[in-house]
């Protein structure tokens, strides 16, 4: 399918951007990618750490676990679900602008994503107030309407664990929709284009990943309890 | 295990042993030692035998060599096998240090910031001290009150962590009368190097002089009753039919059924979860959510009173589930003499004929 | 030894432009990207944290000569908490990856710098961050869970800087982090042309694996740390039994990072003692294959051997079984790489320079910390060991006469590289030879305090312990006055010092061929690498002067 391109800077000018370590771009771009992979590792161990813990007290207290599902809210869960997964395509789609040279396109998809993390994260924050007018926050007012007592204990566990992974999901968003900002002040400058899309990309990884991270949470906070076999 | 201990702690620089296991473990430990000492002087001969050997002389230029496979594999290979003995026979020796036998005498030592509170099943009580008599098999059921402790005895080779939350267990049988000590070798706060005690290991006769005081509160299972008739225990557990909750007689160490399927036997932690968490297991048939929690209202030696009276409810299948010390007859009053006033004012039946104790 | 001293002032004025002189001014090292100026903040950095992690050690030892102490209870937990919290995070984890890593692996492997020149800043900034943390504690008045932080003590019973500590730990664990990747992308991405995997020195072999364990531990201990923070703060019960919480996750999750970590602990230092003891026996090291191997071999089964700090936890026996028997395992590698030194120097031509010096130090030393890990490995033994001060000795020497011994020998050994400069080696065989008297003395009594049974972390202690505590605490003073020595005549030899040339030792390897100190960006053009690693030869005589 032809495309029309816009003008394409000579590949000389890619060179522009490559650091003086490196010998040329091509070796800047693969060493930024397996950077960032890299550190996504370290990223999964890092949130591996609290599933850890989480794996642990589900298998001890499974009917606890499974009687806090009341208070979730898996309407607006599976909503936000959705909304990041969009933001994961605009995210994608951004890229794919970048590598064609697209600012237009590039800045379009950049807002889109933008608009669909920071929905994201209102959204969260409406949650996470529900909760904390429901005492649903761990701690001294932890205290939970209608559920059993005999779980008390063990569901202000779940609601930390709850907290602690979608809080810790939640900064790495802002983080992210820092970085979108970024990228979309330097794609108004027309800074990305064919031969230089590397920060577009790498940052598209990242939210790739904490999207990700998120459709793991979703369905282990959310959905257990709520299934009957 | 074939050797005698007793040469190894007749060796000048050996640290006491008082105990058959002990020596068992001190056996590995000169093995590993002898080990390490020849590994050791190898590489310091190896290191120092070619430094000098091959020292730099003018005109003699160094052998490039590009290594040796055979030799590579040779060398890792045999230290290898070198340490599956180790970690075989360390094995086995953990297993039987983790394996009480059956008929042990059971004493409870509850630790708590910064003190060790010993309790014996005829209701004697220590704090920072245990006797015991030699020549018999002690299990020591442990439990934390608030941090992590660790309980250890050097001289017999034991050592086991003590975690709120569970209890946890060593055993020794001691060979040696002697006066040992008891250290906390877990980190646990301020005053962690105060929480010291010793073992006083005696002989029968001396052992019997010692232990025919008893306690003062009555045996362990005497003050269990108490506290099962003051927390209203007994008003749900009744002791002869079935009330709104489990019966207690001869529950001891029998499989029980719990209402998701599962089968587990009512053994002493079992006993404990239920006083504390009693909804973490509910008993097939019955209900959730009717049994108070006493977590935080029981103390760690309060449930362990408790326990020795459910176990006093079954039939002794050791002497130490009835409070019975390894002396010549058994040392608990016979039925009705320790009695307080508070058991007489209850419907509850008085604390059981004590069985004799099955040899 | 190759130095030339200048001859005339004129030529003692006229010094090349290299990194240290190419600008001046303090910007000009708080901004710098070049990982040469880099390390050397790092070497300022972790030698004034040494400093303090080392006071604590001589107050401790100073309490512990009277069986009833000298200071308060509270106040030597105190002590060697923050003893342990600094020297482990602040010192050993960064030490030499941080500095002679950082300086050496691009190098050594032909590049410029390292793949992240910025990213490398933000790792001495974070640690910088973190140390300010322990320093605050410090002055606040301490932390005493132990470096350690066992719940439920740390969690809810404590009553000193828990919080501050973890941060500061938290936050030195991100420069770990940012290191380790930032070596494991340069060392993929970043070789010369001709630079292969098996022509690679074996210090970058070592530094490449120390990244592996760096990036995939370091995380897991950062989220122990936020979840003891948190429930320190909020009281949640994560780690309380009491509401159904359970302390042994803790230790879970702490250990799975804090055993690999000390594999992070002496990698590096192995790859120091690879390249000295190749230099100064002028041989290629006996089996590069198996070493390099088994460098990776360690980095990978560190992980799974955390257990083995739990034997006596209440974990299933099966549990422990499977930990001890990996553990001996895990031995196999170390074991290959002493072999393999020894057998270097078999038909060699050795010479006994200062770094040599420390290079059988550490292979003597690291000898019997290894072996007597065996002990601890071995679960009965373990048993009556757990919790004393066998413990304690077994780790001081693999990580003081190994680690610590092994950054001595690299920095001495690059010292020449790093300034331009030669050191006196006099004093450098001296104080080498008192380092390891000092040591021997403090910590070998502690294996037979352990055997006898005394507990660590103790403040007071029986009588029948004080003649070994003694002994011990007149070790770790000749011990400590030794490690001040190399402070003076090396910070003497970089401002006084002869001028060293290009390759005083005459070793091989690419950062003898360039200019000491290097240029700012070490190669002129970039090298084309054509023959193996340590390609010592008969030629090898006339390049020893340089």
């Amino acid at each position: 399918m032809p495309e029309t391109i816009e003008q394409v800077p000579h590949e000389a000018e890619a060179d522009l951007h490559v650091r003086h370590h490196f010998a040329n771009a091509e070796q800047q771009m693969e060493a930024s990618t397996l950077g960032m992979w890299t550190f996504l590792i370290t990223e999964v161990l890092f949130f591996g750490g609290m599933f850890a813990g989480y794996a642990v007290y589900r298998e001890m207290y499974p009917a606890a676990f499974a009687a806090t599902s009341e208070f979730m809210n898996v309407e607006i869960g599976a909503a936000n679900t959705a909304v990041l997964i969009c933001s994961s395509l605009t995210m994608a789609m951004a890229v794919r602008a970048a590598q064609l040279s697209k600012r237009g396109d590039l800045i379009k998809y950049l807002i889109g994503t933008l608009i669909f993390g920071i929905t994201f994260l209102v959204v969260k924050a409406f949650e996470y107030h529900a909760k904390y007018v429901e005492h649903l926050i761990p701690g001294p007012n932890f205290h939970p309407e209608h559920l059993a007592p005999q779980f008390m204990h063990n569901a202000q566990i779940l609601f930390f664990l709850y907290f602690c992974m979608t809080g810790m999901h939640a900064v790495h968003m802002v983080a992210g929709v820092g970085l979108l900002t970024f990228l979309l002040i330097q794609a108004y400058r027309n800074v990305f284009h064919a031969h230089y899309f590397a920060p577009v990309e790498m940052i598209g990884l990242y939210w790739h990943f904490v999207d990700i991270v998120w459709i793991f949470l979703f369905p282990l906070l959310y959905l257990i309890g709520h299934w009957h076999w | 295990m074939w050797a005698s201990y007793t040469f190894l702690a007749d060796l000048p620089f050996a640290a006491p042993i008082a105990s058959k296991e002990a020596g068992d473990i001190d056996l590995l430990w000169w093995f590993l030692c002898a080990v390490s000492l020849v590994m050791t002087v190898l590489i310091f001969i190896g290191v120092i035998g070619f430094a000098f050997r091959y020292r730099a002389k003018p005109g003699v230029p160094p052998v490039q060599l590009h290594g040796h496979t055979a030799l590579e594999v040779t060398w890792s290979v045999i230290p290898f096998l070198v340490m599956l003995v180790m970690f075989w026979w360390g094995t086995d020796l953990f297993f039987a240090a983790q394996s009480p036998p059956k008929d042990a005498m059971e004493i409870f030592v509850v630790g708590k910031q910064w003190m060790w509170k010993v309790q014996y099943p005829d209701g004697t009580r220590e704090i920072n001290a245990l006797h015991v008599p030699v020549g018999q098999d002690v299990k020591l059921t442990l439990a934390s009150e608030d941090v992590i402790h660790s309980f250890g005895i050097p001289v017999f080779r034991v050592r086991h962590d003590v975690v709120p939350g569970h209890y946890d267990s060593l055993w020794f049988r001691a060979t040696k009368p002697g006066h040992y000590r008891i250290y906390c070798t877990e980190y646990c706060g301020d005053r962690h190097s105060q929480m010291v005690g010793w073992v006083d290991v005696l002989g029968e006769n001396e052992y019997s002089r010692w232990a025919s005081g008893g306690g003062s509160g009555g045996t362990l299972a005497e003050q269990g009753q108490q506290l099962f008739t003051q927390n209203g225990c007994s008003t749900c557990h009744l002791l002869n039919e079935q009330g709104r909750c489990p019966i207690l007689k001869n529950l001891y160490n029998k499989p029980v059924e719990l209402n998701d399927g599962r089968t587990v036997i009512a053994d002493d932690a079992y006993l404990r979860e239920s006083i504390l968490q009693p909804n973490a297991k509910i008993v097939n048939g019955f209900e959730a959510n009717v049994m108070p929690n006493f977590q935080g209202q029981l103390s760690e030696e309060n449930v362990i009173q408790l326990i020795a009276y459910i176990k006093s409810l079954s039939p002794a299948t050791t002497p130490s589930q009835v409070g019975v010390l390894p002396t010549k007859g058994p040392q608990v009053p016979a039925p009705g003499k320790k009695q307080s006033a508070a058991t007489k004012a209850t419907a509850v039946t008085p604390a059981p004929q004590q069985a004799a104790p099955q040899q | 030894m190759a130095t030339t001293y200048p001859t005339t002032p004129e030529a003692a004025a006229e010094e090349p432009v290299n990194y240290l002189n190419v600008e001046h001014g303090w910007k000009s090292w708080l901004f710098t990207t070049d990982h040469k100026r880099i390390a050397m903040l790092y070497v300022f950095s972790i030698t004034a944290m040494f400093m303090i992690g080392g006071t604590f050690a001589m107050l401790m030892r100073l309490h512990l000569t009277r069986p009833e102490g000298i200071f308060a209870p509270e106040t030597y937990n105190r002590f060697f908490t923050m003893h342990g919290v600094i020297m482990v995070f602040f010192f050993l984890v960064p030490s030499i990856p941080a500095t002679l890593g950082n300086f050496f692996l691009p190098i050594m492997i032909g590049a410029k710098d390292l793949a992240f020149p910025r990213v490398n800043l933000l790792s001495w900034y974070l640690y910088i961050f973190g140390a300010i943390f322990a320093i605050y504690v410090v002055a606040a008045g301490g932390v005493d869970t132990g470096w350690t932080f066992y719940a439920p003590y740390s969690t809810t019973y404590s009553n000193s800087y828990v919080l501050s500590a973890a941060v500061g730990v938290f936050v030195a664990g991100f420069s770990s982090i940012t290191t380790g990747l930032n070596f494991i992308v340069t060392v993929h991405k970043m070789r010369a042309p001709g630079m292969t995997w098996m022509r690679l020195p074996l210090f970058v072999w070592a530094n490449y694996a120390t990244g592996l364990i760096q990036i995939l531990g370091t995380p897991v201990v950062a989220i122990a740390l936020v979840l003891v923070a948190v429930e320190r703060v909020m009281h949640v019960g994560i780690f309380d039994p009491n509401v159904g919480g359970d302390p042994i996750l803790f230790q879970h999750i702490f250990w799975f990072y804090s055993h690999p970590a000390v594999y992070i602990m002496i990698l590096p230092g192995m790859g120091v003692i690879s390249e000295v003891i190749a230099c100064f026996a002028r041989k290629r090291p006996f089996g590069y294959e198996f070493i390099a191997a088994s460098s990776m071999g360690i980095a990978i089964l560190s992980f799974v051997v955390w257990g083995h700090h739990m034997f006596i936890t209440g974990q299933s026996v099966y549990t422990g079984i499977v930990f001890s028997f990996l553990s001996f395992f895990v031995a196999v590698p170390s074991a290959i790489k002493v072999f393999n030194w020894t057998a270097t120097m078999y038909r060699g031509s050795v010479t006994f320079e200062s770094p040599m010096l420390y290079a059988f130090g550490f292979i003597g030393l690291f000898t019997i910390g290894g072996l007597t890990g065996l002990f601890l490995s071995t679960m009965a033994t373990d048993v009556p060991l757990h919790g004393t001060y066998f413990v304690v000795a077994h780790f001081h020497f693999v990580m003081v006469g190994g680690m610590l011994v092994a950054f001595l020998s690299g920095i001495h050994f690059w010292w020449p590289k790093m300034t331009g400069r030669m050191y006196s080696e006099a004093w450098a065989r001296f104080a080498a030879l008192m380092i390891f008297a000092g040591f021997n003395l403090t910590f070998l009594p502690q294996f037979v305090l352990g055997y006898l049974g005394m507990p660590r972390r103790y403040a007071a202690y029986p009588p029948e312990f004080q003649v070994l505590n003694v002994l011990s605490t007149a070790g770790a003073s000749i011990l400590g006055i030794s490690l001040v020595i190399p402070l003076i005549y090396l910070t003497y030899a970089w401002k006084y010092g002869p001028k060293a040339g290009n390759n005083p030792w005459g070793a091989k390897g690419l950062e003898w061929e360039i200019q000491s100190p290097p240029t700012t960006f070490n190669f002129d053009d970039t090298p084309t690498v054509t023959e193996e690693a340590y390609n010592y030869g008969e030629e090898v005589e006339e390049q020893r002067v340089a």
